[in-house]
């Protein structure tokens, strides 16, 4: 595996969008080659040279290329979209869309992320040390498919609209989450391991959610099913099922019809 | 002598009325009456006539006074910001024509600026949500004839659209509502008891913010599912029952306003409300309308979207459409600085953004275009004013409901001064050579 180090220089004023810091784009590049990819500021175009010193070459594949991202990326945008395999790993905060459509491979990021982070993603493993901002693992503007695989783990906190129109792939939030979790949710799964607020699996037709805390509002449309002995994600206990939304339409499966489910740690 | 000029059309609100009749002195020059118009639809004619209107372009000096310029100066700093900025922001359009709009975008494409209108603020959530579950909507005349079910959610049209209810909602008599408001049975769902609220059949005061779970209750209702005792204060029984009445009526509508798009949930709250006369569609013919405030919001979606697809938040920095309200949205470009300088015209937002926005857009160059003064007009480096669209100028504008109406132009503008139209023409032109030279 060859290692790429980008290392910030020149922050940029606006903001950037660096939708090429990815193991596929670096791959079978020089640090020369590398450093003359384009990004954006604003409506004009420069090189990620201008902003970043690059050491290292990338690998002959995106499998065998890592990306190490130093200095200040809070305000880069887009790093690791559509990443289909090798690994990313960013020091400190990074901006929107970290992870966007990632399709595979590993991106850790050691600080926090802001919003749209591994929205649309496919697969490969996404993690925050940090917190995370809105709309984690949802669906792009008008898209009816959220994330659809992979694994997002976020150890700090999260912000509202986690897996909108998610339809698959397992999202964990080891501390809150804000409101609106799995809206119009067709299927994977999300864990909440600190305190939900309200407006959880509003809209859900299928899949599941688990909190660990405390739900302020449950929404209407929940029903309590019966208690259930599981193990989630390394936990191993007592959940109480609830069948919901009410509201929203169901498939039938089977002459069954399928809800999506909502588990709350007892 | 004087003489009347009808069938005018009011350029304040959403609701357009197009039946006023204005009294003008016998030279053109002098409003002197405004009939049928509400008080804010006359006040916006008369204000016009004020002595005190600036008519040349202003520019801030460095002590905070104020410089008279000639339009061509005004012209050349406007064109000269745009042309020079990695990325422009041009707000407002919600008050001025689709012609002006559709210049404003031509200098847009040209600078790679970010267009975005005063939906962002308010109906922008509306416009999200459309664009994720689509809308069954209908036109006020509709309303007009055949609604027997009406409900306002989350707004007050009594003090936002006076004569809304007086002309399409509640009280006229229409083909198939012959007994006009005696037909009618009106729900209003809101936190306060609001004028709206006292002449409704059905007020639920639900508790702030919990209008997602009602909605997402009626529906369970409708389904004669299970439901809790109480949903955002509102006892279970009393849901049944009005989805119930709602299933029994002939034509229903569902008015919202920022009450539901600007509280918790947003864009949840108009998704749900939609999909709630989806599932009323079952049982009868359901309808459902965003209240529009500018009397031209709605035209400035209509224009971006047939222009560039999207409604509002229009990012053209890249050279293409892109759209992402929480990113391309005025507030979230202000606030995390990600704009250059800004453009403003029809619209007031430093009366209506938060402070942390207004302080980074005092700190840019900057333009304002407005008839009056306004509080952004007080921050903007430069303020040219210009002609009042409908008053002084004719321009096409939409209503609420989406038809597009003339407006008619009933005096004079004061000597020399331009129009919207054609202050952004001559800054079009101005930036074509610009960027022409830069290449
Ligand atoms: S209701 Fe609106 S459009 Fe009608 S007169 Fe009043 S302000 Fe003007």
């Amino acid at each position: 595996m060859e290692t790429v180090t980008l290392t910030m220089k020149n922050p940029p004023v606006l903001m950037l969008e660096a939708d090429h810091i990815s193991p596929d784009a670096f791959a079978g590049k020089t640090a020369a080659e590398i450093a003359a990819l384009h990004a954006y500021e604003g409506r004009e175009q420069f090189t990620l040279g201008k902003y970043f010193d690059v050491a290292g070459n990338g690998g002959k594949t995106a499998a065998e290329t890592k990306i190490v991202v130093k200095g200040d990326v809070s305000r880069v945008k887009y790093i690791g979209m559509k990443m289909t395999a090798g690994e990313v790993v960013v020091e400190n905060n990074a901006d929107m869309y970290t992870g966007a459509w990632m399709q595979g491979g590993k991106l850790l990021v050691k600080g926090s992320v802001d919003a749209f982070t591994g929205i649309g993603m496919i697969g490969g493993e996404l993690t925050i040390e940090g917190n995370a901002g809105n709309y984690l693992g949802a669906a792009y503007r008008g898209d009816w498919r959220g994330m659809q695989g992979g694994v997002i783990r976020v150890k700090g906190n999260a912000g509202s609209d986690i897996g909108t129109f998610m339809n698959g792939g397992t999202i964990i939030v080891e501390g809150n989450a804000d409101v609106h979790v799995g809206t119009h949710q067709e299927g994977g799964k999300i864990i909440v391991k600190g305190n939900g607020k309200s407006k959880i699996g509003g809209q859900m037709v299928e899949g599941e959610i688990y909190v660990f805390g405390t739900i302020d509002v449950m929404m209407p449309g929940y029903k309590y099913v019966q208690d259930e002995e599981l193990e989630v994600d390394g936990y191993k206990g007592r959940f109480a099922l609830y069948h919901g939304d009410l509201g929203e339409r169901h498939p039938k499966r089977k002459g069954q019809i399928v809800y999506g489910k909502l588990y709350q740690k007892i | 002598m004087t003489k009347t000029v009808t069938d005018v059309i009011c350029p304040f609100c959403g609701t357009l009325c197009d039946d006023l009749e204005v009294e003008v002195s016998d030279d053109g020059k002098q409003i002197v009456d405004v009939y049928n118009a509400c008080v804010i639809g006359a006040a916006k004619f008369l204000h016009s006539q004020a002595s005190d209107r600036v008519k040349r372009p202003r520019m801030q000096q460095p002590d905070g006074s104020y410089k008279e310029v000639s339009y061509d100066e005004a012209v050349e700093y406007t064109a000269k910001m745009l042309a020079s900025s990695k990325k422009p922001l041009m707000y407002g359009w919600s008050s001025t024509s689709c012609e002006a709009q559709s210049v404003g975008h031509e200098i847009a494409e040209q600078v790679g600026a970010i267009v975005d209108n005063t939906a962002t603020v308010c109906h922008g959530s509306t416009l999200i949500a459309v664009q994720d579950v689509g809308i069954p909507s209908c036109t006020l005349g509709e309303v007009k004839n055949r609604a027997d079910r009406i409900i306002f959610w989350g707004c007050n049209p009594c003090h936002a659209h006076p004569r809304h209810m007086s002309r399409y909602s509640i009280f006229p008599r229409g083909f198939f509502v012959n007994k006009g408001h005696k037909n009618r049975k009106v729900f209003v769902i809101d936190p306060r008891v609001t004028d709206t609220a006292k002449m409704a059949d059905y007020h639920f005061q639900i508790e702030q913010g919990r209008d997602y779970e009602l909605l997402s209750a009626l529906r369970v209702a409708l389904r004669n599912e299970w439901l809790p005792d109480t949903v955002a204060g509102i006892p279970k029984e009393k849901i049944y029952e009005a989805a119930e009445v709602l299933k029994s009526g002939r034509f229903g509508i569902i008015f919202f306003g920022m009450g539901v798009t600007q509280s918790l949930s947003k864009n949840h709250n108009i998704d749900n409300a939609i999909m709630l006369t989806k599932d009323l569609n079952e049982f009868t013919k359901f309808s459902i309308m965003a209240m529009r405030g500018h009397y031209n919001v709605t035209g400035s979606g209509q224009v971006l979207g047939w222009q560039f697809g999207f409604p509002y938040c229009v990012d053209l920095s890249r050279g293409f459409a892109r759209y992402n309200p929480g990113e391309t949205s005025s507030n979230d470009l202000l606030r995390r600085g990600e704009v250059d300088a800004v453009f403003v015209l029809g619209s007031d937002p430093g009366a209506h953004f938060p402070i942390s926005s207004v302080k980074k857009f005092s700190e840019l160059p900057s333009v304002a275009v407005d008839p009056h003064i306004t509080p952004t007009t007080e921050v903007a480096k430069l303020h040219v004013p210009v002609a009042f669209v409908g008053v002084e100028v004719g321009g096409n504008c939409y209503r609420m409901d989406n038809v597009p109406i003339e407006a008619r132009k009933v005096v004079d503008p004061p000597e020399g001064m331009l129009t919207d139209e054609e202050f952004l023409s001559r800054v079009n032109k101005r930036v074509k050579e610009l960027m022409e030279a830069k290449k």
